[in-house]
């Protein structure tokens, strides 16, 4: 292996892990309620810029992150609440049309609150790059990898060992049983609302100081996490995952073998490739239920 | 236990409770029946609450519950069994069965867990697998599982013997049976109309949103209308 390629391999497995976060994000929303939250880009985007804005402010990091993610997730909540639910029984196409308004109605709000330029947060850790086989890893990438691998593992013990994590399963996988069981949905869909805009911040916190932030940062995040999200097969945890990390690792690859101009467009191509050869993603559902 | 006055629901504009009154009290197996679209399984569903109440009230031990979110009528031991089963098809048996007892304290709902599991001992050998890769029958003995989970006072049944083998439809009736005998109160609803007439203590045929005969499950057996419209005589 050339230390070029371990370059390119731990590049993409940063930028994948942030879009995996974000397809997490997509994923839990959708389980939830069927509805492709096209505002996840700006959960991300809130939190990077409101850690920015906090830590400006004289708040250290350790009190300017969670704050950040607790904002995203009240706007989260707030996107459910006002957006989401007085549309209940509306058509899925129309809710999504709805998440897209709210979504450029957030960076309106960013423009307004905040400003227009590009920030950068100072990284957790220093910038002294860590020499790996030849190849340089910003400690950043550490904490990226690391509160990822993290996060991941959080979410697979809440879905697969806790009763409320499998009563959001429950709630997606049967609605009016879950109901009858006596879970109350409402806060089902409220609490995916907010666990997703959480995780978007995070990510959005996490990838600021390698990448910046500005007020528009969440238009691409989102549409990388959304195509993660695709690849991987939407409403799978695992293939969130997966597909943020395939799609991470394909778009530095080829944005340093091919040319950099195109990285952008391995995303979108990746998206339809699947959608054309293989609806379900790499790890989607296919229907073995018994009817 | 529980009165019924006046009921009527819509999907819509359409009407598909035109002002029902029933009454099911303590203990009693009540039975309804009637042809498909009479409006049994929008009774129940408005009877738990998922569906609106469009007019009329509903009564519950003394206390209006006409308004009450699902989980509250729950959690008062209103418990809806739903047609089809309905069970968790990705999550194990015994997750559907713990979603069951979702608003209990943990020991009580390990208490329940080893009383479905000493019922339904078939359940216990698939406890880890899919709900989903169940056969009918024991979807239906999960689904009613997951119903007693709740620590239901009155439980409702919609179909549980739909599409099911004889011998199957047999086990069933027979579980149903051994809950009366357990003092719990059940209102049942099911195309089977001679087995749920045969069972029951009281019983209402439902006409196209409406109840129009009722009286002991013996004497609707026997009735000639009865006879000729659902026992096929």
């Amino acid at each position: 292996m050339s230390a070029q390629f371990v370059q390119f391999l731990l590049t993409g497995l940063t930028v994948g892990a942030i879009y995996a976060l974000v397809a997490l994000g997509f994923s839990i929303i959708y389980n939830a309620s069927q509805v492709i939250n096209f505002a996840q880009g700006e959960f991300v985007m809130i939190g990077g810029m409101a850690t920015v804005w906090f830590a400006a402010a004289g708040v250290p990091y350790a009190a300017a992150i969670p704050l950040a993610v607790a904002a995203a997730a009240a706007v989260g909540l707030a996107l459910e609440k006002f957006a989401v639910e007085p549309a209940r029984g509306a058509s899925v196409v129309t809710l999504i049309i709805i998440t897209i308004g709210a979504s450029i109605f957030l960076r309106g709000l960013a423009t307004l609150i905040w400003d227009k330029q590009l920030h950068v947060l100072k990284p957790f850790s220093g910038d002294t790059p860590i020499v790996l086989g030849g190849a340089t890893l910003l400690p950043q990438s550490l904490w990226v990898l690391g509160v990822s691998l993290a996060i991941v593992l959080a979410l697979a013990w809440f879905f697969g060992r806790t009763l409320l994590g499998k009563a959001m399963l429950a709630t997606s996988n049967n609605r009016l049983a879950a109901q009858l069981a006596g879970i109350r949905v409402r806060h089902v869909l409220a609490l995916a609302f907010a666990l997703s805009a959480a995780l978007g911040a995070i990510a959005g916190i996490l990838i600021a100081p390698i990448a910046f932030t500005s007020y528009d940062v969440g238009v691409m995040l989102g549409l990388k996490g959304f195509a993660a999200a695709i690849l991987g097969g939407m409403g799978s945890g695992a293939g969130a995952v997966v597909g943020g990390i395939v799609l991470g690792i394909a778009e530095t690859m080829s944005a340093g073998y091919i040319s950099s101009a195109y990285k952008d467009a391995i995303a979108l191509l990746a998206m339809l490739a699947v959608l054309f050869f293989l609806p379900s993603g790499l790890l989607g559902r296919r229907g073995t239920e018994r009817v | 236990m529980l009165e019924v006055e006046g009921l009527a629901c819509r999907y819509g504009r359409i009407p598909a409770l035109k002002g029902i009154d029933l009454r099911v009290a303590q203990g009693e197996l009540v039975s309804l029946v009637g042809a498909n679209g009479a409006g049994k399984t929008t009774l129940l569903r408005a009877l738990s609450g998922v569906l609106p109440t469009w007019a009329g009230q509903v009564r519950f031990e003394g206390a209006d519950i006409t308004a009450l979110a699902p989980e509250r009528r729950v959690r008062l031991g209103i418990v809806q069994v739903p047609e089809g089963r309905q069970v968790f098809g990705p999550l194990t048996v015994e997750d559907n069965l713990r979603l069951g007892g979702y608003l209990r304290r943990r020991a009580e709902a390990g208490r329940a867990l080893e009383r479905v599991y000493a019922m339904f001992p078939v359940l216990r050998g698939k406890r880890s697998e899919p709900a989903g890769t169940l056969s009918g029958g024991q979807q239906q003995m999960l689904a009613i599982g997951r119903g007693l989970m709740a620590a239901p006072r009155l439980l409702l049944l919609d179909e549980p013997s739909m599409g099911l083998a004889p011998r199957l439809v047999e086990e069933i009736f027979a579980c149903v049976r051994s809950l009366k005998a357990e003092a719990t109160t059940i209102f049942l609803v099911d195309q089977n109309a001679r087995a749920a007439l045969a069972i029951a203590d009281r019983a209402y045929v439902l006409e196209t949103g409406r109840v129009v005969l009722e009286g002991s499950g013996h004497d609707l057996l026997s009735n000639d209308q009865v006879r000729e419209a659902y026992l096929g005589l």
